[in-house]
């Protein structure tokens, strides 16, 4: 059976992903800073799916720690799974480095550290597929969440150079485009309700597209169109507005 | 985030900060800086039980623990439904020791309303398949069983959630042979009857009858009582024989949105209840049926609460003891008369009282839902008077309006429900708009 590895198992959208893997029979790694608890998440897809499971720790900003994670597991998984990140505040980042600094390296560095390293596995392996989780917000910066679009937009362009590099050596690279998506991170914004999409549409979306080879999914697909108009407002208009 | 909330009679809507948690740290965190916390489940409730100041959502804590296959032992977090249990624990051979007319309830929630199935008076209601469970009460985490912290127990089974929150639940399960029910239909042609038919009928594991309370004179509670078993293997047909756990896919209808109040009207209900009788052509039908449209008639309408329009409904739910049997008929005689019942209201007998607050004893019950309008609770509140006037009480789960008297008078453990959470929940940090209603005073 193939073996699909979550980085930053924890989250809403990464449990809806380890469920939708797990019916399809994939032997998962589930890896989060803790790792006890992830251990429920463990039995529910052992017991639900009858899959192989495992956990790892994993810390995203303890980059020196990223290879001898990734050596550890118990078999080089097919596909890796990017999907930890991390909000934060905008306005506190804004006046403290700390907070700041926690966005960026946690939503780039940390990932771009990571999947360095299972991309040198891959590309000599040559096979594997890469689907990394990035964000519309990523798209255009806006006032009201910039430091965290701007390290997604950062993660955005890795990807795409990533997929460049590695189909010359048979390792495919998906890069998801969430919009407005219902979990704990968002819980507390109020989003429209029409363009929110539950993390079980968004699990069964990447995993269709991943099967399909898909280069980049914006999930639910109308983001694409939404972000097309957004990127293409003019400057001199769009710094104007309070977005 | 704050925002306007209701449950499943949309009656009625209270602004709440809803917040939810996937990992108990999580939820120790949260309960552990904030005041008058209530837990919510899939809303599944009618009233304001699981509304409140901070309403805790479990739905994102819904991870299967442990099964063991062998001897049916199932343990899970407290915010996975039924439907989700059934899609596990069927296909393997085993079924929910009791469960209600949803399957879209979490099992927390079970736990806190101790749930009764259609077979009450053969298997009793939820909480006598508890081997153990934990929860966060004001003094923190607790492991409580019959055997172990037995008043923490007792107070949470059927508790409101006013004991704390439920996080873990093992329970044992029932072996099933197949996916289906051998079912038996008989249509009474009054109350007398169809009360005869359940003495009859006992022996069944499952039994409720659906009755048609807004007829008069000879035909005066006429219904149609449906007894069922689970299947054998030899009961099935043939090509259902081939894969006997396994339930063919079917498609949902939905209502999408509310409809208008004059939707439902007298008129209307007596048609649709005339029919309903009248579906039935023969007196006995004998015949076997999957296991979702014997336990959960209505789950395939999704959003069948939007039928009773924008104000909601609230649903009445009784029981009075076997012995007051004229009351049952002075109840349904009122509610016949004023002519504002439901499409169907359910009627099933129980049996014996399980636990402190939970609504099951000994007796019959009837469930009829109400669209709320002018002068409804006014009238509620007559049926309230004859309800205590003949010892019996109302349903917690599916109440939003009774009044604080009529909880205290017919409750006869109430007070010694209050005793033991006061000991548990001593800042009366969980609380509902419910327990604050009935004035529970915890604190």
């Amino acid at each position: 059976m193939p073996t699909v590895l979550i980085l930053g198992a924890g989250s809403d959208i990464a449990v809806a992903l380890a469920r939708r893997y797990a019916a399809a029979g994939f032997t998962l790694q589930l890896a989060g800073r803790n790792p006890e608890q992830l251990r429920p998440l463990e039995q529910d897809l052992r017991i639900r799916h009858r899959i192989a499971a495992t956990v790892h720790a994993f810390d995203a900003l303890d980059f020196a720690s990223h290879a001898g994670f990734y050596r550890t597991l118990p078999a080089p998984p097919d596909v890796v799974l990017c999907v930890f990140g991390y909000l934060g505040s905008q306005e506190k980042g804004q006046e403290n480095w700390q907070e700041a600094s926690r966005i960026l390296h946690t939503n780039f560095t940390g990932a771009v550290s990571i999947l360095n390293v299972v991309a040198e596995d891959m590309a000599a392996r040559g096979k594997g597929t890469i689907i990394g989780i990035s964000s519309v917000a990523g798209d255009r910066g806006r006032m009201s969440n910039y430091l965290y679009g701007s390290a997604k937009a950062g993660f955005t362009t890795y990807l795409s150079g990533l997929r460049n590099r590695l189909w010359h050596s048979g390792v495919h690279v998906m890069t998801v485009e969430p919009g407005f998506v219902a979990t704990q991170m968002t819980e507390h914004l109020a989003l429209p309700a029409l363009l929110t999409a539950q993390p079980d549409e968004v699990a069964k979306d990447i995993f269709k597209a991943a099967e399909r080879k898909k280069n980049v999914l914006y999930t639910k697909w109308f983001w694409r169109y939404i972000m097309m108009i957004i990127k293409n407002v003019p400057e001199p208009i769009f710094k104007k507005k309070k977005l | 985030m704050r925002k306007n909330i209701s449950n499943w009679g949309n009656y009625p809507v209270l602004n709440c900060e809803e917040v939810s948690f996937s990992m108990e740290e999580q939820l120790l965190q949260y309960v552990n800086t904030h005041d008058r916390v209530i837990a919510r489940g899939n809303g599944r409730c009618y009233g304001d039980a699981s509304l409140g100041e901070h309403s805790v959502s479990t739905l994102r804590y819904d991870k299967v623990l442990a099964f063991d296959e062998e001897n049916g032992v199932f343990e899970c977090q407290s915010g996975l439904t039924l439907d989700q249990i059934l899609d596990i624990i069927v296909p393997r051979g085993w079924f929910l020791p009791v469960t209600p007319g949803t399957k879209f309830i979490t099992i927390g929630g079970a736990v806190a309303s101790d749930v009764h199935g259609k077979n009450h008076h053969s298997e009793g209601s939820f909480s006598n398949h508890i081997v153990s469970m934990k929860v966060l009460t004001g003094k923190g985490l607790t492991e409580c069983s019959p055997e172990t912290e037995p008043d923490l127990f007792w107070a949470t089974c059927g508790g409101m959630g006013l004991t704390g929150i439920i996080t873990t639940v093992r329970f044992t399960l029932k072996k099933i042979e197949t996916a289906y029910i051998r079912q038996k239909q008989i249509k009474a042609k009054n109350l007398d009857e169809v009360l005869q038919l359940f003495e009859e009928h006992k022996h069944y594991t499952y039994s409720m009858a659906w009755i048609d309370c807004l007829q008069k004179g000879d035909s005066f509670g006429r219904s149609i009582l449906i007894v069922g078993e689970h299947a054998t293997k030899d009961q099935v047909a043939a090509k259902a024989a081939k894969a006997p756990l396994e339930l063919p896919r079917k498609m949902k209808l939905t209502v999408p949105f509310n409809l208008p109040g004059f939707v439902l009207n007298n008129f209307t209900v007596k048609l649709f209840n005339a029919l309903y009788y009248a579906k039935n052509t023969r007196r006995v039908i004998e015949n076997t049926v999957p296991y979702e449209p014997f336990f959960y008639p209505l789950d395939a309408i999704l959003h069948w609460n939007r039928g009773y329009g924008k104000d909601g409904f609230v649903q009445y739910q009784f029981v009075l003891p076997m012995d007051k049997k004229d009351g049952l008929v002075a109840i349904l005689q009122k509610i016949s008369e004023k002519g504002w019942g439901s499409f169907l209201a359910v009627l099933k007998t129980f049996g014996k009282q399980d636990d402190l607050i939970s609504f099951p004893m000994e007796g019959y019950t009837l469930a009829l839902d109400f669209p709320v309008r002018n002068g409804l609770f006014p009238f509620l509140d007559e049926l309230d008077a004859l309800v205590l006037q003949y010892g019996g009480r109302l349903y917690l789960t599916k109440d939003a309006r009774m009044q604080e008297r009529v909880f205290w008078d017919s409750y006869p453990n109430a007070e010694r429900f209050r005793e033991i959470v006061k000991t548990w929940n001593p800042a009366g940090k969980f609380r509902s708009a419910q327990s604050d209603r009935l004035n529970f005073q915890f604190a």
